[in-house]
């Protein structure tokens, strides 16, 4: 084989590779990436049971239960129009509270409460989850209320 | 005054990496003079790695001083923090942490323009015009949206003090390691700039090029694995790595550094994989721009995301599109003018270093589109995040081929070679892999498939790392082979860690009463004591765990949940006991309505490997780099004997060059 061949040979294999990691990613992407959820959008086009997602909102007050086995909270996140029951086995963020935003990361179950693997709540005065941010106007300008007041 | 003399010395040392383009490119130009321009360049790169270093210490006594008439000081330091946390206040915000990617840019500007003189005069003058090129941007940057130095009108009466989350040790030094490992690659691509300027893409441009990849290289490893351990007990969470945009930001460049860094020694060595070393040299500095970008720009959401400031984001994209764009613009005009290397076999080492490049790339391909992804969607409005479930699998897709083949490549030779010869030499790590993966499905069916894998591919290619040295006289063996099977086997070992960690974890989350006994794993834990203690600036809970591992001698642990004052946060300090395997992880939460405290315990069996295997890459990288560098060094004065012999008997025969 000729030298001009060769790299010919190699640059299509790197690029046939390339092209599949690269279709691989996206089909990857499509199937795994999480999306991200406000109450109201559970309520009107709820995901399906086991699909990983994340919910943001805040945490409605009076709704936070610790479960007899001391590990297990139950609270109920809401954007003002819908809520969602929500429960979490964890230790809780140091500044998950009532009245305050939080992202959870989980998946809905098969009747209707939200299984949260892991919670962010706001992390110090100066950072809030970027999700939250982004809320429609006057939900975010209630979160920011809540979440910067100390 | 300090801070107006720091400032000063920045501006010198831009006004000189503009002499310093200026000349080279009046150099290259050839013409009338072009030897007086010529001898400007090197000099003018010298003087800046000094000015600079010389600013950044003045800043940093700004900040051991504790001077709140500087905006930046008092925005992030505080007169109560120790002494160790003012001084890693200095880099740990945004306009300190790039006047340190700055000056450790003009240090090794200043040592390539000191130093290296193995290539044409040519292509050095274009390496330092390239490498002034990138340096004037990022000066552009510091003056003129991150300036350290602003005054404030009015002193203030006390600073804001620093993110709780970093006031550790290990934190402390983690950025500066990232930072030089960044730079590093950056010098890399200029000497890539320069041979493709000057058409000198070869072995000399190879070697001169090596040690940069391979310092950048150790010093990202060092970091990475600095901050996974960081990210370990600090967070609190029991995990080592997340996926994180920010930790992809310092994985992505560790990957095209690794490619480069084996395709390059192909080139020195072989004189092969031409245009891909130049490519690749393009991309390291790429990846290691989009992660100063993505940290620096607060683009993202993330535990680490400190700076939210779009100017600087789009400034920084800015100079990304430049030299990325630019240096994609000179390759693709270029890089047909570049002629063939040597040729391979199918079956050869290079057959196998190309393999492993192809798949090192596709993995950062992987990576890069699953950090930007969230991004690309937020533009149409759908907010997604990626994590292990899209990762893990869909990169493991080419790891595993990559780490097979990891295995097999060092024992091939160069140029041609057949299966057959290594085959024998093979049977023992292939049996391993096979017998642990039987024993594994037999005798804990519950594993998932990629730990295990993991675990069977680590042992394999554990063994196979050493094969190499079979057969050798240790003594004799270069430091660069060392150097290789320690990395190879760094690999494996952290592997190990990684799997084991997945497979056998045990977990327990509880809430138990001061007295109570809790079982984990192998380990019974009885929480002893929950009091108050205070800190330099924080107060906190602690907890006193006394856990015993089996029927062995108690050890105790304090976890404590810690609440800064300055600025107020609370976070979670974790306690960790270590054995030779595996490692006991204590959390202490809150305590709840009835009186009983959240404790969250982890047995994480071999999960320190993680970090052991991490400091083996490294120390291998080290290895290979002090045997090139001590190399170069006795060629030189080998060189320099000769042509001293020569000037002493000018009318004898030429004396031949010494072969590489």
């Amino acid at each position: 084989m000729k030298p001009k061949h060769q790299r010919l040979v190699l640059v299509v294999l790197a690029l046939a590779v390339l092209i599949g990691a690269v279709l691989l990613a996206i089909w990857g992407l499509r199937g795994q990436a999480s999306y991200f959820y406000v109450p109201s959008d559970i309520a009107s086009d709820p995901p399906e049971t086991g699909r990983a997602v994340r919910l943001g909102g805040m945490v409605q007050e009076g709704s936070i239960q610790t479960l007899p086995d001391g590990v297990t909270v139950a609270f109920v996140v809401g954007d003002g129009k819908a809520t969602v029951p929500v429960r979490y086995t964890g230790i809780t963020p140091d500044l998950f509270v009532e009245g305050s935003g939080v992202v959870a990361d989980g998946r809905l179950d098969a009747d209707g409460t939200f299984v949260a693997d892991s919670l962010l709540a706001k992390h110090d005065e100066n950072y809030m989850p970027r999700e939250l941010e982004d809320m429609s106007k006057e939900q975010a300008k209630a979160v920011v209320a809540e979440t910067t007041a100390q | 005054m300090i801070a107006e003399a720091g400032l000063a010395l920045l501006w010198f040392a831009a006004a000189m990496a503009l002499l310093q383009l200026f000349a080279a490119i009046m150099a290259l130009r050839g013409g009338e003079g072009s030897s007086e321009y010529a001898g400007v360049v090197r000099p003018s790169a010298i003087v800046q790695g000094p000015l600079v270093a010389l600013s950044f210490l003045m800043l940093m006594w700004l900040f051991i001083r504790t001077d709140l008439s500087v905006l930046l000081v008092a925005a992030n330091s505080h007169s109560a923090k120790p002494f160790i946390f003012k001084l890693a206040g200095t880099w740990g915000n945004h306009e300190g942490s790039m006047l340190l990617w700055v000056t450790v840019m003009a240090l090794s500007g200043s040592l390539v323009a000191l130093v290296e003189r193995r290539l044409p005069e040519r292509t050095m003058i274009a390496t330092l015009a390239a490498q002034a090129f990138v340096s004037l941007g990022f000066y552009a940057f510091l003056l003129f949206s991150s300036n350290p130095f602003e005054r404030l009108p009015t002193p203030v009466p006390e600073g804001n003090g620093l993110n709780p989350l970093l006031q550790d040790i290990g934190l402390a030094f983690h950025p500066p390691t990232l930072y030089i490992g960044y730079v590093g690659l950056s010098v890399a691509f200029s000497f890539a700039v320069g041979a493709l300027l000057t058409r000198e893409v070869g072995p000399a441009f190879a070697r001169a090029m090596r040690p940069w990849v391979l310092g950048s290289w150790i010093f990202l490893t060092i970091g990475i694995t600095a901050g996974s351990y960081w990210a370990y007990y600090e967070l609190g969470w029991g995990g080592w790595w997340f996926w994180d945009p920010v930790e992809n930001a310092s994985l992505m460049p560790w990957l095209a550094a690794t490619a480069l860094l084996h395709s390059a020694s192909v080139l020195a060595s072989r004189d092969a994989l031409r245009t891909w070393t130049i490519m690749l040299g393009v991309v390291a500095f790429s990846m290691s721009m989009v992660g100063t970008f993505l940290v620096r720009s607060g683009i993202l959401t993330s535990v680490h995301a400190f700076a939210v400031d779009p100017e600087r984001g789009t400034f920084i994209l800015a100079l990304l599109t430049i030299y990325i764009g630019g240096a994609l613009t000179l390759f693709g005009a270029r890089a047909s003018t570049v002629s063939e290397g040597k040729q391979f076999s199918l079956v050869s080492r290079e057959a196998g270093l190309v393999f492993n490049n192809v798949m090192l790339s596709a993995i950062l391909g992987i990576v890069l589109l699953g950090t930007l992804y969230p991004l690309l969607t937020e533009a149409f409005d759908t907010k997604v995040s990626v994590g292990p479930p899209y990762f893990n699998p869909v990169g493991a897709m080419f790891a595993i081929p990559m780490i097979v083949v990891m295995a097999v490549g060092p024992l091939l030779r160069w140029r041609r070679d057949s299966f057959d010869r290594i085959a024998k030499a093979l049977i023992l790590p292939a049996v391993l892999t096979a017998a642990l993966l039987a024993g594994a499905v037999l005798l804990a069916p519950g594993i998932g498939l990629l730990p295990l894998l993991g675990l069977g591919l680590s042992l394999g290619l554990g063994v196979a790392s050493i094969l190499p040295l079979l057969g050798r006289d240790l003594r004799r063996t270069p430091l660069p082979t060392w150097g290789m099977v320690f990395g190879h086997l760094g690999l494996a070992v952290a592997l190990f860690g990684m799997a084991s960690e997945s497979a056998f974890s045990t977990e327990k989350l509880v809430a138990a009463n001061v007295g109570d006994v809790v079982e984990v794993g192998p380990w019974s834990i009885e929480l002893t004591a929950i009091e108050p203690v205070a800190g330099p600036n924080w107060t906190a809970l602690e907890a006193t765990m006394t856990a015993r591992y089996e029927d062995g001698a108690p050890v105790t642990l304090h976890p404590q949940s810690r609440n800064f004052t300055q600025p107020p946060q609370t976070t979670s300090e974790s306690a960790l006991s270590t054995r030779w395997n595996g490692q006991l992880y204590a959390v202490v939460g809150e305590e709840g309505l009835d009186g009983r405290w959240q404790l969250r315990l982890w047995w994480k069996p071999f999960v320190p490997m993680i970090w052991l295997g991490g400091l083996l890459i490294a120390f291998g990288g080290a290895l290979s780099l002090l045997g090139r560098v001590l190399g170069d060094i006795r060629r030189g004065y080998q060189r320099r004997r000769i042509a001293m012999r020569r000037d002493e008997r000018p009318h004898s025969r030429a004396v031949p060059e010494p072969a590489e």
